[in-house]
């Protein structure tokens, strides 16, 4: 780096004291294939995120309307027709490891898109950017209004702007809180003061996050706090797209002018720093690959119309591999693009989230709407009655993740001339099985006594089994064990 | 010492220190976290000066707020018996016998039961009140003085033997070897007997003797077929159950010197609310038994009008 270049996003000049000044940015507004690609996907992203909750989804009387919700109170996930309990949370993890994966499949294939399009931080940033030009006009005037003196119009119109600011972040930090519960009811109970306080306390917290995160820190999360970036130079390699300035094109650099006067040919490059300007932070790109370079592609469209003008040919600043840029340096061909986007290391990554993909939805289709599960008595492992006969004390759980009332036979299956009943009958009704109605959504916890006669008294293995008896059906069945006082030394 | 000079490569100015020829650049901190810093220096200033902090001779400072783990304690315990304080004074206004007419609140019982046991139970009937030689199994379904929740509760609020409480439980065995009412001889065929009734044994010329004496010694406590009567706390001998021991040895034991159990009376010793819970909560683990039939109000002497559960 160049400690002298005015146009460096920190300050580096060797009077160093303990700090860094920010050196504030101001991006040009830029148009061109790559910012209209923005566009989209910051509208795609935004509407995503301020839309989903507002989606309903019918699933009877049971369960929520709501499409996306995750139900913390109540321990469930939604998430249009599949609906996931607590003990099914290795779907949420394998999302996440698929969300990883997907990560590691972009950057190696495009580099750090993420970064540059999808992240909240660049979304909010970029939209934060554009309310700068809407109210303080573009780079040159916000330049000018941060060096005029605190006047009342500059008061004025900064007093506006981080309203502004504060508006979007209060949408953003509120809109969040609409995920946990039904969104409707939420915002009536919002405004009329009755929602819970960790909705409000939500809201405030993301409110201020992204009015300072957004308005105000912008590039500095990506440089100084964000670990991201530091991982993704792991994940690049010689055949990654990144934004690359083509030096051996633009070198000696120089305007038209001073091309002119020049005794040697001068390169590509007029220095005429709108790749500069219009970065959103604030590098340099004709300084090679950095870690502040979110590959947003603006310095690419910037250049292009500047080459349009000068009448030279596009791709002075241009998504290239660090490969790629070896070859056209010593006047080779590059490689086809498809040819570098599908190569063994994407195709691994790609078979990898794939096959996880797969196997969830493998298993979203396998898994069973019904369940039950047993925990055996520990103190006492057992009691003797009177009669002689032996009891075992267990708590049965019965699991109807089904948004309606089912009817179930708990049954058992082994423990010949065995019999139980639970603590809501008497000990003279016990059966070998017992039909018993779960509600809807639910687990219902059940204490079931199994009672073996003295003369068939003695420690064995059986298990639990329960059959839906609907037009659905479906059964699982829980082992465990008896014990009794013979193998106990007592 | 400290050479620092600036590095070529980079233009930043190096912090003097080499490690094998790894030098390190003397690049800046951003503003804002310098400014966190100090904020958090302040903020470790203001939180010792408010809260307790530097450890002195005897105790730490006490902080301007005056803020104590145990006054946070008592604060949170003051809360949680407020937020009981509903269900306590609904069990306290129920009759022990009704609490299973309200789930709820027979649930809320219970619970305060299991964790009242684990702190005045425990000791002799066991955490899992499975009970020990001469500590009742309070799981199973033989009862020595009642299983129905009213009779365990008035054995819980008065105890077993327990000298001035005149609603006291009390049996009293007479020590039919030691004070010499029966020989060695004759107490081994009670023993002989009782095994026999208790299908631990065959039939024998010693049973046959001991039937006799039996009858002659037992049966107005223990029933003509060792039956057991729950007015004076009198055993059933006749089932699986053994409270020492069904062995000839213990068995032997228990006819020659007698047994004479005992239980704190914890009417006197905890509050009704946590006697009603206990009881309900012991009646709760598998062997309580339902109320009797409607009988005539009960007078002092609770053995007066309980009929022998028919069990």
């Amino acid at each position: 780096m160049n400690a002298q270049d005015p146009t460096l996003g920190a300050d580096h000049s060797n009077d160093l004291g303990l700090y860094a000044k920010r050196k504030s940015v101001f991006p040009r507004k830029t148009d061109g294939p790559f910012r209209r690609f923005k566009w989209a996907v910051m509208a795609f992203c935004l509407a995503v995120y301020w839309g989903t909750p507002w989606i309903r989804w019918n699933r009877g009387p049971y369960a929520p309307d709501q499409a996306v919700l995750v139900d913390l109170a109540h321990r469930r996930f939604y998430m249009f027709q599949i609906e996931i309990w607590p003990h099914e949370f290795y779907f949420v993890a394998g999302l996440l490891i698929m969300a990883g994966i997907g990560l590691f499949l972009v950057t190696s294939a495009v580099g750090r898109a993420w970064c540059g399009y999808a992240c909240p931080q660049t979304v909010w940033t970029d939209l934060f950017q554009h309310v700068d030009r809407f109210i303080d006009g573009d780079r040159n005037a916000q330049i000018r209004l941060q060096n005029a003196p605190w006047t009342a119009s500059k008061i004025a119109r900064r007093v506006f702007k981080w309203g502004v600011y504060l508006t979007i972040a209060f949408l953003t930090g509120g809109a969040w809180i609409f995920y946990f519960a039904d969104a409707p009811t939420l915002q009536r109970e919002f405004w009329t003061g009755t929602a819970a306080p960790v909705a409000y306390a939500t809201t405030g917290v993301l409110t201020f996050t992204t009015f300072w995160l957004g308005g105000f820190m912008r590039e500095q999360v990506c440089v100084y706090m964000c670990p991201w970036p530091r991982i993704q130079t792991a994940m690049l390699d010689e055949k990654s797209l990144t934004v690359t300035y083509k030096h051996w094109r633009g070198e000696p650099r120089g305007s038209v002018k001073a091309a002119a006067k020049s005794p040697v040919p001068l390169g590509d490059c007029i220095d005429c720093l709108q790749c500069v300007a219009v970065c959103p932070t604030g590098i340099d790109i004709r300084e090679g690959p950095q870690i502040g370079c979110i590959t947003c592609a603006l310095c690419i469209d910037a250049c292009d119309q500047a080459m349009s003008k000068v009448g030279r040919p596009r791709g002075l600043i241009d998504y290239c591999t660090l490969e790629d840029a070896e070859h056209e340096e010593k006047g080779e061909k590059p490689t086809p693009i498809l040819k570098t986007i599908f190569r063994p290391r994407t195709l691994v990554y790609f078979a990898v989230w794939a096959a996880i993909g797969v196997a969830m939805l493998f298993m979203l289709g396998q898994r069973s709407r019904l369940d039950v599960s047993v925990a055996k008595d520990r103190n006492p492992e057992f009691v003797m009655l009177s009669d002689g006969s032996v009891r075992n004390g267990f708590t049965v759980k019965l699991r109807n993740m089904e948004d309606r009332p089912r009817k179930m036979v708990l049954a058992l299956d082994g423990l010949p001339g065995g019999a139980i009943f639970t603590d809501e009958m008497e000990a003279d009704e016990a059966k070998r099985s017992l039909a018993l109605d779960v509600p809807a959504d639910t687990t219902r916890r059940l204490r079931v006594y199994a009672v073996q006669p003295r003369a068939a008294a003695r420690p064995a293995d059986f298990a639990f089994t329960v059959k839906a008896t609907d037009t659905e059906g479906g059964q699982d069945r829980a082992a465990t064990t008896f014990t009794t006082a013979e193998g106990n030394g007592q | 010492m400290a050479n620092k000079r600036i590095d070529d490569a980079t233009g930043v100015e190096t912090v003097g220190h080499e490690w094998d020829g790894i030098e390190e650049l003397n690049n800046p901190l951003p503003r804002w976290w310098l400014w966190t810093f100090y904020a958090c220096i302040v903020f470790a200033i203001g939180y010792c000066v408010v809260y307790p902090a530097i450890p002195m001779v005897k105790s730490a400072t006490a902080g301007t707020f005056g803020w104590t783990s145990r006054g946070a304690l008592a604060t949170e315990m003051k809360a949680a018996d407020a937020s009981r304080a509903g269900l306590r004074a609904a069990i306290a206004a129920t009759p022990v016998e009704q609490l299973g007419a309200d789930p709820k609140l027979l649930r809320a019982a219970i619970e305060g039961g299991r964790a009242a046991f684990k702190v005045n139970c425990v000791q002799c009937h066991g955490a899992g009140a499975a009970g020990a030689k001469g500590y009742p199994n309070l799981n199973d379904d033989d009862w020595l003085w009642g299983g129905d929740i009213a009779t365990i509760h008035q054995t819980l609020e008065h105890g077993v033997r327990q000298p001035g409480d005149d609603a006291t439980r009390m049996s009293q065995m007479p020590a039919f070897g030691r004070d010499g009412i029966l020989t060695a001889a004759q107490v081994q065929d009670v023993v002989s007997h009782v095994r026999v009734i208790s299908g631990q044994e065959k039939p024998s010329a010693s049973a046959q003797r001991g039937a006799k004496i039996f009858a002659e010694n037992c049966v107005v406590c223990h029933g003509a077929n060792g039956e057991g009567n729950r007015m004076v706390g009198a055993p059933k001998l006749s089932d699986a159950i053994w409270l020492y021991g069904g062995d000839r040895a213990t068995l032997t034991e228990t006819v020659t010197n007698a047994r004479y159990g005992v239980m704190p009376a914890w009417g006197a010793r905890l509050d009704p609310v946590t006697v009603k819970m206990l009881a309900a909560y012991v009646h709760s683990l598998g062997g309580g038994e339902a109320a009797p039939a409607p009988a005539p109000q009960a007078v002092a002497a609770p053995a007066a009008a309980t009929a022998p559960q028919a069990k």
